[in-house]
C-alpha cells in the first residue's frame, strides 16, 4: 500500500500540485471545486475518476479543454459510480492477465456525484456497486437541489427550502419532505466506511478520505456542499456558510465503520442555533414569516434529536 | 491464464452457446451483464466458463442493463477487451447508454437475441430491439443461424477494436428461432479462433497511468456537430473496407464467405424479397422451389444493417423488378423500416422497381412457406405489371379480416 500523504498546514494542503485545475466554469465561490480539491489533494496515490452529469460536470470537461490531470471519465447523470466500478473491474483482469502498463501502481477509483445523482437518479446504481463492494470510494457533492438545472429539489432537499420545483408561495412553505438519511442506507448496504464531511473542516476531511483511500471496499463519503446560487449567499461567504452548517449540527460531521460502529468526528465548542443558519440562505428567508415560525420549530427540534441520537449510537458503540 | 476448451470439429450448439463460446475464445477481459430471455443463456453460459477457469477475466453481474452497459463503458474506455449480451426490454433499458459508448468510440461487442418489445409483454423474436438501436451509431451485424452466431462475433471484435473504427458492434441473431435451436456448428480452435481478432491494442486508456485521459466530454453547438460528424464519416466510410477486408480473412481461415449483402438466385431474378434473421433462410427455400418451377425469384438478406449498404443493395437489386421488403417490426404509424431505407436506395437508381412492404412475424409468429409463397405471387404480379396490384403495405399472418394501407 502507498504512504499516506502528510499535510502538515492548510497552505501546504492548498498549494501542493493539483491534478484539479482551477481553471473550470464553476460558479465563484462553488464549494465543489473545494471539496474535489481537497479529495484530490489529500492522496498521492493514482486516481481514476468518474463524475455524474452535473454542475462538476459541465464545468470541468468542455471540449476541447478539460480541468481533470487525471484519468476521468463522465458517461451520464445515473452513472458515474458504475462508470468507476467497471474501470476498476479492468484494473482487476488486467491485473491478473498481466497486462497494465505499470504493474507496479495501484490506483484508486473515486467517483463525484451531485445529490441528484446519487440520492435520486443513480441510486440503483451506487446500491448495486456497493452490494458487489467494488474497490472504489463514492463522494456525493452534496448541496441538496438540482443546481446544474437550475435549482429544482431532490430527496437531499431538507425541509422548508424553496426549489423551483417545490417553490414557497402564498400557501406553501417550499419543501415538504425531510431529507434522506444516504448515510444510513450506505452503512446499511455494509460499506466498511461511510463519512460524513465539509469542506470547512479540512483535516476531518483530510482525514477521512486517507482512511476511506485506504480502506478496502466500497467507501461513501457525503460532502456538503454550499451552493451559493441556488442557496443564495453571497460567494465570498462559503466557508462561513459551511461553518454555520456545522456548528449548528445541521450538517454533524461523522463517521460509520463497518455498517456499524458510529464516532462523532466534530463536537462544536458553542453550538448556534439552527436559525441562524437558515436565516443566512435565500432560500429559507420565507420561513421567518410569522406563520412559518412552526417550521422553524420544527428543524430546531429535529436537529436537537438527530444529534442526539448520534451521541448515544455513538455511546453504544453499535 | 484461462484453461483452453477442447471443441470437436462440429459442435451442436445454439445461438446462444455459439456466441457464448466465441466470447469466450476471444478472453474477453471485462464482462457486464444482466440476464434476460432469451439471451440470458450467453450469460450464464460464461459464468459457467468463468467458474470452471476457461475465462479469467472479470464478469460482472450488474444490477440492470443500464448498468451492464455503463459497466462495459467504464470498463472499455479503461482500455481492453468488454462485451455484453442482452434483449428486448434490456435492450430498451441500455438505449440512453448505447449512444454513450458509440460517442465515446469504445469498441464494446453487444450479443443482441432479438425479442419483441413490450406492450403487450411477448418473450419471442421479432425485430423490435433491432431496430430501436439503428440510429445509436453502433455497427450492426445480423446472424440467420448459430454458426453465423459464432462467426460473426469473430467479425465484431475484429472490425470493431480497428483502431481506425473504434465503434461499437452488435451482433444479432434471432430469439429462441436462433438462440435456443441446436444446430452443427463448425468450430476453430480455441487459438485459432484468438489469433483471428488478436491482442486487445489500447487506445486512450483511462489506466495508462502516465497519459491521463479525459472521456465523455460536454459539447454545445460549438463542437457537438463536429464530433457526430466524425462520428457518421467513419461509419459511411471506414466501416465496410474493415468488415470486407474481416471476411476476406475469414473466408481464408474457415471457406466459410460472408457478404455485406448476402444474394441467393438474385441472378436474373423479375422478383426478391428483402429480409432479414431467419426469416432468410425460410425465403432462399422457397425461392430454391419456386425457381424450379422456372419462377425467377431470389432472396437478398441483410447481413450488415448498419451502416446501411446503399451501395451494395444497390448492385444487388440491379435489373430486379419488384421488391417485397418484409418487416419483422410493428413500423407504428409508418411503412417499415426495410421498406424506407430500400425506398431511399432505389429511389435514385434509374430502374423502375415496384417496391411493397409486409409486415409480419410480431411477437414470434411464424412465417410459413405458404405465406412467402403468396408474397412472391405477388412480388411476380407486380414485376409483370410494372406497378403494384397489391396495397403498399399488408399485414401477413395476422387474425382477422386483412390488414393493409395505401
Ligand atoms: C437521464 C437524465 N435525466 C435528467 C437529466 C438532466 N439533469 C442533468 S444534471 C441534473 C441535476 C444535477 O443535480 P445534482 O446531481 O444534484 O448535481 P449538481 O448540479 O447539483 O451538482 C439534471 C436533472 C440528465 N442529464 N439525464
Ligand atoms: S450552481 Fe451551485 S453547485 Fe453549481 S457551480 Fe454554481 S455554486 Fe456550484
Ligand atoms: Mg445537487
Amino acid at each position: 500500500m502507498s504512504e499516506m500523504k502528510k499535510i502538515k498546514n492548510l497552505k501546504e494542503f492548498s498549494t501542493s500540485a493539483d491534478r484539479f485545475e482551477g481553471a473550470n466554469l464553476l460558479c465563484p465561490g462553488c464549494a465543489h471545486s473545494i471539496i474535489v480539491r481537497e479529495v484530490l489533494n489529500a492522496t498521492n496515490d493514482d486516481l481514476i475518476l468518474a463524475a455524474s452529469t452535473g454542475c462538476l460536470e459541465v464545468c470541468t470537461a468542455v471540449y476541447p479543454y478539460t480541468s481533470w490531470d487525471a484519468s476521468w471519465i463522465h458517461i451520464g447523470f445515473e452513472n458515474g459510480s458504475t462508470a468507476v466500478a467497471g474501470a476498476e473491474a479492468m484494473y482487476k483482469a488486467l491485473k491478473r492477465k498481466g497486462r497494465l502498463k505499470q504493474p507496479d501502481r495501484e490506483p484508486k477509483f473515486v467517483a463525484f456525484g451531485g445529490d441528484g445523482a446519487s440520492y435520486d437518479i443513480g441510486f440503483q446504481w451506487i446500491s448495486g456497486c456497493f452490494e458487489r463492494g467494488h474497490n472504489m470510494m463514492y463522494v456525493v457533492l452534496d448541496n441538496e437541489v438540482y443546481a446544474n438545472t437550475g435549482g429544482q429539489r431532490s430527496s437531499s432537499t431538507p425541509i422548508g427550502a424553496s426549489t423551483t420545483t417545490a417553490p414557497a408561495g402564498r400557501v406553501s412553505y417550499g419543501e415538504k419532505m425531510n431529507k434522506k438519511d444516504m448515510l444510513a442506507i450506505m452503512a446499511a448496504h455494509g460499506s466498511p466506511y461511510v463519512a460524513q464531511v465539509a469542506p470547512n473542516k479540512w483535516k476531518d476531511m483530510v482525514k477521512k478520505i486517507q482512511h476511506g483511500l485506504a480502506t478496502e471496499g466500497p467507501v461513501f463519503i457525503n460532502a456538503m456542499s454550499a451552493c451559493t446560487t441556488e442557496w443564495k449567499f453571497l460567494p465570498e461567504d462559503t466557508i462561513a456558510i459551511s461553518d454555520l452548517a456545522t456548528d449548528s449540527l445541521v450538517f454533524p460531521l461523522y463517521e460509520i465503520i463497518d455498517g456499524r460502529k458510529l464516532n462523532i468526528t466534530y463536537r462544536p465548542k458553542n453550538v448556534i442555533p439552527v436559525k441562524d443558519y437558515l436565516g443566512a440562505q435565500g432560500r429559507f428567508k420565507h420561513l421567518f414569516k410569522p406563520e412559518n415560525k412552526h417550521v422553524l420549530d420544527e428543524w430546531q427540534a429535529r436537529v436537537d434529536r438527530d444529534w442526539e441520537y448520534l451521541q448515544r449510537r455513538e455511546e453504544a458503540g453499535v | 491464464m484461462a484453461d483452453k476448451m477442447e471443441l470437436r470439429d462440429v459442435e451442436v450448439w445454439d445461438g446462444n452457446m455459439a456466441a457464448s463460446q466465441a466470447m469466450r475464445q476471444v478472453q474477453i477481459d471485462v464482462v457486464a451483464a444482466y440476464p434476460i430471455t432469451p439471451s440470458t443463456p450467453i450469460v450464464e453460459n460464461y459464468g459457467n466458463y468463468l467458474a470452471n477457469g476457461y475465462v479469467d477475466g472479470e464478469f460482472v453481474m450488474v444490477e440492470s442493463e443500464h448498468a451492464a452497459m455503463s459497466g462495459c463503458i467504464g470498463a472499455s474506455a479503461a482500455g481492453g477487451r468488454v462485451a455484453t449480451a442482452t434483449s428486448s426490454q434490456g435492450f430498451a433499458l441500455m438505449v440512453e447508454t448505447l449512444y454513450q459508448a458509440s460517442g465515446m468510440r469504445l469498441p464494446i461487442v453487444l450479443n443482441v437475441v432479438n425479442r419483441a418489445l413490450a406492450a403487450p409483454l411477448n418473450v419471442n423474436g421479432d425485430h423490435s430491439d433491432m431496430y430501436l438501436g439503428r440510429d445509436s451509431g453502433w455497427i450492426q451485424l445480423d446472424a440467420y443461424n448459430p454458426q453465423q452466431a459464432y462467426d460473426l462475433n469473430f467479425i465484431a471484435f475484429r472490425v470493431a477494436e480497428d483502431h481506425e473504427v473504434r465503434l461499437p458492434c452488435m451482433v444479432h441473431q434471432d430469439g429462441f428461432l436462433t438462440s435456443h435451436t441446436a444446430q452443427g456448428v463448425k468450430t476453430l480452435d480455441d487459438d485459432t479462433a484468438y489469433n483471428f481478432v488478436g491482442e486487445f491494442k489500447p487506445m486512450n486508456d483511462m489506466l495508462d497511468l502516465d497519459h491521463p485521459v479525459t472521456h465523455g466530454v460536454q459539447t454545445e453547438e460549438d463542437w457537438h456537430f463536429e464530433h457526430k460528424a466524425r462520428q457518421h464519416n467513419d461509419l459511411m466510410t471506414k466501416v465496410f473496407p474493415k468488415i470486407e477486408a474481416a471476411f476476406d480473412a475469414f473466408e481464408k481461415l474457415t471457406g466459410r464467405r460472408y457478404n455485406i449483402v448476402e444474394t441467393y438466385n438474385t441472378e436474373g431474378a423479375d422478383a426478391v424479397v428483402v429480409c432479414m434473421g431467419t426469416s432468410v433462410e425460410t425465403a432462399i427455400e422457397v425461392a430454391k422451389e419456386l425457381r424450379a418451377d422456372g419462377k425467377k425469384v431470389g432472396v437478398i438478406g441483410i447481413r450488415v444493417i448498419r451502416p446501411w449498404p446503399h451501395a451494395q443493395i444497390a448492385e444487388a437489386l440491379k435489373g430486379i423488378k419488384a421488391i417485397g421488403a418484409l418487416d419483422r417490426s410493428s413500423p407504428n404509424g409508418t411503412f417499415g423500416m426495410l421498406y424506407n431505407e430500400l425506398a431511399g436506395t432505389v429511389v435514385n437508381s434509374g430502374e423502375s422497381k415496384v417496391l411493397t412492404n409486409y409486415v409480419y412475424g410480431l411477437g414470434g409468429r411464424d412465417l410459413t412457406k405458404v405465406h412467402l409463397r403468396e408474397i412472391y405471387a405477388e412480388l411476380l404480379a407486380n414485376a409483370e405489371a410494372g406497378k403494384p396490384t397489391t396495397p403498399l403495405q399488408q399485414l401477413i399472418g395476422v387474425r382477422g379480416p386483412k390488414i393493409s394501407f395505401h
